[in-house]
């Protein structure tokens, strides 16, 4: 009998994981896919926003502007990359000003710190690749940029260091109330929980369905987006969002964690939960936005496309509540922008929910006395010193083995996030974690090397090792 | 600090025939630095034969091909390291490398041979719609799982891309079982040489769509179809001319790109044409002492043709070191021009030219019957007739330049003029 099972393992579903486990409860966390943060989480803006966006009084402008705050922390202790880097709203002409002058007045409505209206030359000075024709920009000091998927992993790793129980491989099929809980049925089990906390994203509505009467339906919209390579990294050095109008929020163009120059999204309404194409109309929108945006920016440097997919609902804020009154099944659905940033935030108040249910529940929140919210340190082996560095291959051979020749990623590093909790069993998986096939060759050279790593130390075929999701094999056959 | 008269960067066909070259010519101390496991570089999956009728007037496949060089290397003492990256090139020709056995290296070279190869285009550069599932890769990867790993990578396969890997993959999925299904090609040429049109696609019935490209992926996990349409003249897809593929793999052969990161260490000028180091005609980058050759500089393609360029490289990196090569007097800017897309080298030095000069230069179209003329300002050097040229055919041109004005201002020049009535 599981305490608490969380359903969804992006990053909302890992950060209330991990807030759990601060707590003397077993806790159940299960996913449908092979890895945690394989759906949105892995496939969004990456930007920790300032909190200006979002009406006041929403759950979405409190726990953003909350959430923001908490960020610092959070990322040291889990050694997850976290840039303040600041983010700006263009403004090219007067209608655009106004719309700065409002989202600045709503900045201040929402209690979001240190922003200012530039005006020309600021901005200029900030950003000098931008257009000379810009006329001014809101600008946050606390915007900022993370790792999303590298957050959701270290998420996870940490809370099954401290005892949460990660199922992969496990769609939730049926949920069945049962006296003091629910019993769930995902993958080949089932499971007994008193408490479910409904995570799963896109697919939030069918899950809630599973055991009450339909109240809100997930509207998916799609995002799409164009990766650079560093060389052009530098191109804006803060978050650059257009002006958000009627049509949309604007398109950003951001640099990543990483250095590289990450620009989008689009925004269309789609049917299909798992439609994760891109479209050359989407992309050609976006770029067309870049050139409006930018002096210089170059296509030939788009290092690869992706999309992902918003978890939209009608109600234009986060549901997070109780389905129906019931103590013990809390829905987290909605959680579209600022869904990363407000995370944190969010996984807070969902444990105080538990909290203010626990006697009801009979399921008192006793603090461990051993949680441990640190990770162990993942190795990051090209920003060591060079006495580190040879400390460390004196100690272990295969971290003077570069695998991955774009982003010098070393066999030891790749070993260590295939070996770690919540660890790495797939090429991507790999890549989300340590990097390789990220750079301008894509995995060209490096993937059969990763592959053959992967093969050996989890014992497996290389033709078994996958590319991402389940049926994603790189190879079929042996030849002849 | 380890010290060596010269450091090769790269063991591949490149660097392995500049280091042999620079010891014939005096070198002594050299070390080859190679990333990978083994000497030969690409040409250790390239088993297809072809390979050396220039060179040893005989067909040889990709390993064997190495295999005399490294034999040659080896027989000289030259030294060499392998699994062994290179992280950083700097400016005064100071070499960090790491590797498993010895950690960090430090090595400062008299002159330095960057040979580094190239690497292949990939999906995100040329912008495909569609979804991210596994099956699609580059050819060079899928050439790489099936020669060396052993492993097949699709069983229905369309191919993007007429360079001469995926021409050649086509055969050789094609002869171990899989059924590759076309080659579409952006261009209304194919980038590949004719010999592989021929004998990879036309030998097997495999079509070739010219005027066509990928305008969609399906499926999420692995490929399930692949949506190819004509292209009008500006490369956009014609409605209506959609053909879909049900295949389990892509393979993309659109491209190499020169491998310069370590180039851009060292503050080396790349070329924007060729995205190699601009050179002279010893085959010295922007920085002195710092030399390149094979396709880090530009992509070639026959790996004869390498070899003569590295050689070329080797010899003349011997000649810095001993202090023969001079670097005194007027420089002279060559210049491709009207048809000639570039020209390697990008700059000649008058001092050091003893005769016959030889220029490598590809084309930005296919033309026939055409004349390649050579000129300094409006004085014609040499004019040569090709009755068909094509950018998938690297075209050389010699020049005696033994008796060139030393202090002559004017740029050479090398250009096609179209034969009157063709």
């Amino acid at each position: 009998m599981y305490d608490i099972t969380v359903i969804g393992a992006g990053i909302t579903g890992t950060f209330i994981a991990r807030e759990l486990s601060r707590y003397d409860l077993n806790i159940l966390l299960l996913d449908k896919e092979n890895d945690v943060a394989n759906g949105t989480t892995k496939a969004n803006s990456a930007i920790v926003h300032a909190g200006y966006d979002a009406a006041e009084g929403t759950l979405k402008a409190r726990f953003n502007v909350r959430g923001n705050k908490m960020y610092d922390e959070i990322c040291r202790d889990l050694d997850v990359p976290f840039k303040r880097v600041g983010s700006l709203v263009t403004a090219f002409n007067e209608e655009e000003m106004e719309t700065i002058q409002c989202l600045y007045q709503r900045g201040i409505t929402n209690g979001v710190p240190d922003m200012k209206i530039l005006d020309k030359e600021e901005v200029l000075a900030m950003e000098g690749n931008l257009k000379e024709d810009i006329k001014g920009a809101l600008y946050a000091k606390t915007g900022g940029i993370v790792g999303p998927w590298e957050l959701a992993i270290a998420l996870a790793e940490n809370a099954v260091e401290n005892g949460v129980e990660l199922r992969l491989n496990s769609p939730v099929t049926a949920i069945k109330k049962v006296e003091k809980g629910y019993r769930v049925s995902a993958g080949e089990k089932t499971y007994k929980t008193k408490v479910v906390i409904n995570c799963a994203g896109v697919y939030g509505d069918q899950i809630d369905q599973m055991i009450n009467e339909k109240t809100f339906e997930i509207l998916p919209n799609r995002g799409e987006y164009n990766l650079f390579d560093k060389s052009v990294g530098d191109m804006v050095k803060t978050v650059v969002f257009g002006c958000p109008s009627a049509a949309g929020k604007g398109t950003v163009i951001l640099p990543t964690v990483h250095g590289n120059l990450l620009l989008g999204p689009t925004a269309d309404p789609i049917d299909n939960k798992e439609d994760t194409r891109t479209t050359f109309d989407g992309l050609t929108s976006i770029n067309d936005h870049a050139k409006a945006t930018l002096k210089q920016i170059g296509f030939q440097d788009v290092i690869t496309s992706f999309s992902g997919i918003r978890a939209k609902v009608a109600r234009k804020d986060f549901i997070i509540e109780k389905a129906r009154g019931r103590e013990d099944f809390i829905n987290v659905a909605g959680i579209d922008s600022p869904g990363l940033t407000a995370a944190p935030a969010i996984a807070e108040y969902v444990v105080e929910m538990v909290q203010a249910s626990a006697t009801s529940l009979e399921m008192p929140l006793r603090e461990k006395e051993n949680f441990n919210p640190r990770r162990t340190p993942s190795i990051h082996f090209m920003d060591l010193s060079t006495k580190e560095q040879e400390k460390l291959i004196a100690k272990d051979a295969r971290f003077g083995r570069i695998i991955c020749r774009c982003e010098n990623i070393t066999e030891g590093e790749i070993v260590d996030v295939i070996k770690r909790k919540a660890g790495a069993t797939t090429l991507d998986g790999v890549k989300r974690r340590a990097r390789p096939g990220s750079g301008r060759c894509q995995g060209g050279f490096c993937a059969p090397r990763v592959m053959e790593i992967i093969a050996r130390e989890l014992d497996v075929d290389m033709k078994d090792v996958l590319k991402d999701g389940k049926g994603s094999y790189i190879l079929t056959e042996k030849t002849k | 600090m380890l010290n060596y008269e010269i450091v090769v960067i790269g063991g591949g066909p490149a660097g392995l025939a500049a280091a042999i070259e620079a010891k014939k010519n005096g070198a002594k101390e050299i070390l080859v630095l190679e990333r990978d496991l083994e000497l030969g570089g690409i040409l250790q999956q390239c088993i297809h034969n072809g390979f050396g009728l220039h060179v040893f007037k005989e067909e040889l496949t990709g390993p064997e091909y190495a295999e005399r060089f490294i034999q040659e290397l080896k027989d000289m003492g030259i030294e060499y390291k392998l699994d062994t990256m290179v992280l950083e090139v700097s400016d005064d020709k100071k070499v960090r490398a790491m590797n498993r056995e010895e950690g960090i290296l430090n090595i400062r070279a008299k002159a330095v041979i960057l040979a580094m190869g190239c690497r292949e285009r990939t999906r995100g550069a040329i912008r495909i719609p569609g979804t991210r599932p596994a099956g699609v890769m580059t050819a060079g990867t899928a050439q790489r799982f099936v020669n060396m790993e052993g492993y097949m990578t699709g069983k229905r396969v369309l191919i993007l891309g007429s360079g001469d890997i995926g021409l050649i993959m086509a055969r050789r999925l094609t002869l171990e079982g899989a059924e590759v299904l076309g080659v579409a090609e952006l261009m209304p040429f194919s980038g590949g040489l004719n010999r592989n049109i021929v004998q990879c696609l036309e030998d097997f019935d495999i079509p070739l769509y010219l005027q066509h490209t990928v305008i969609d992926i399906e499926g999420k996990d692995r490929v399930e179809a692949v949506t190819i349409a004509k292209v009008d003249e500006r490369y956009k897809p014609i409605k209506g001319t959609e053909k879909r593929f049900d295949c389990d793999t892509l393979l993309l052969s659109v491209g190499l790109i020169p491998e310069n990161e370590l180039s851009k260490s060292a503050g080396i000028t790349l070329d924007k044409i060729t995205a190699g180091p601009r050179v002279n005609e010893a085959m010295e980058t922007s920085v002195e002492g710092v030399f390149a050759c094979g396709n880090v500089v530009h992509v070639h393609d026959l790996v004869d043709w390498v070899t003569e360029e590295s050689r070329k490289a080797g010899r003349n990196a011997a000649r810095y070191v001993s202090g023969a090569l001079k670097n005194k007097g007027n420089k002279i800017a060559v210049q491709g021009i009207n048809g000639v897309r570039y020209v390697v080298p990008q700059e000649i030095r008058p001092e050091n030219l003893t005769g016959k000069t030889e220029f490598m230069m590809r084309v930005d179209a296919v033309y026939q019957n055409v004349t390649l003329v050579a000129k300094i300002g409006e004085e014609v050097l040499r004019s040569v007739k090709r009755r068909h040229v094509a950018p998938g055919e690297m075209e050389n041109l010699v020049l005696d330049l033994g008796n060139i004005n030393p202090n002559n201002m004017e740029n050479l020049t090398i250009e096609l003029v179209q034969e009157e009535g063709a």
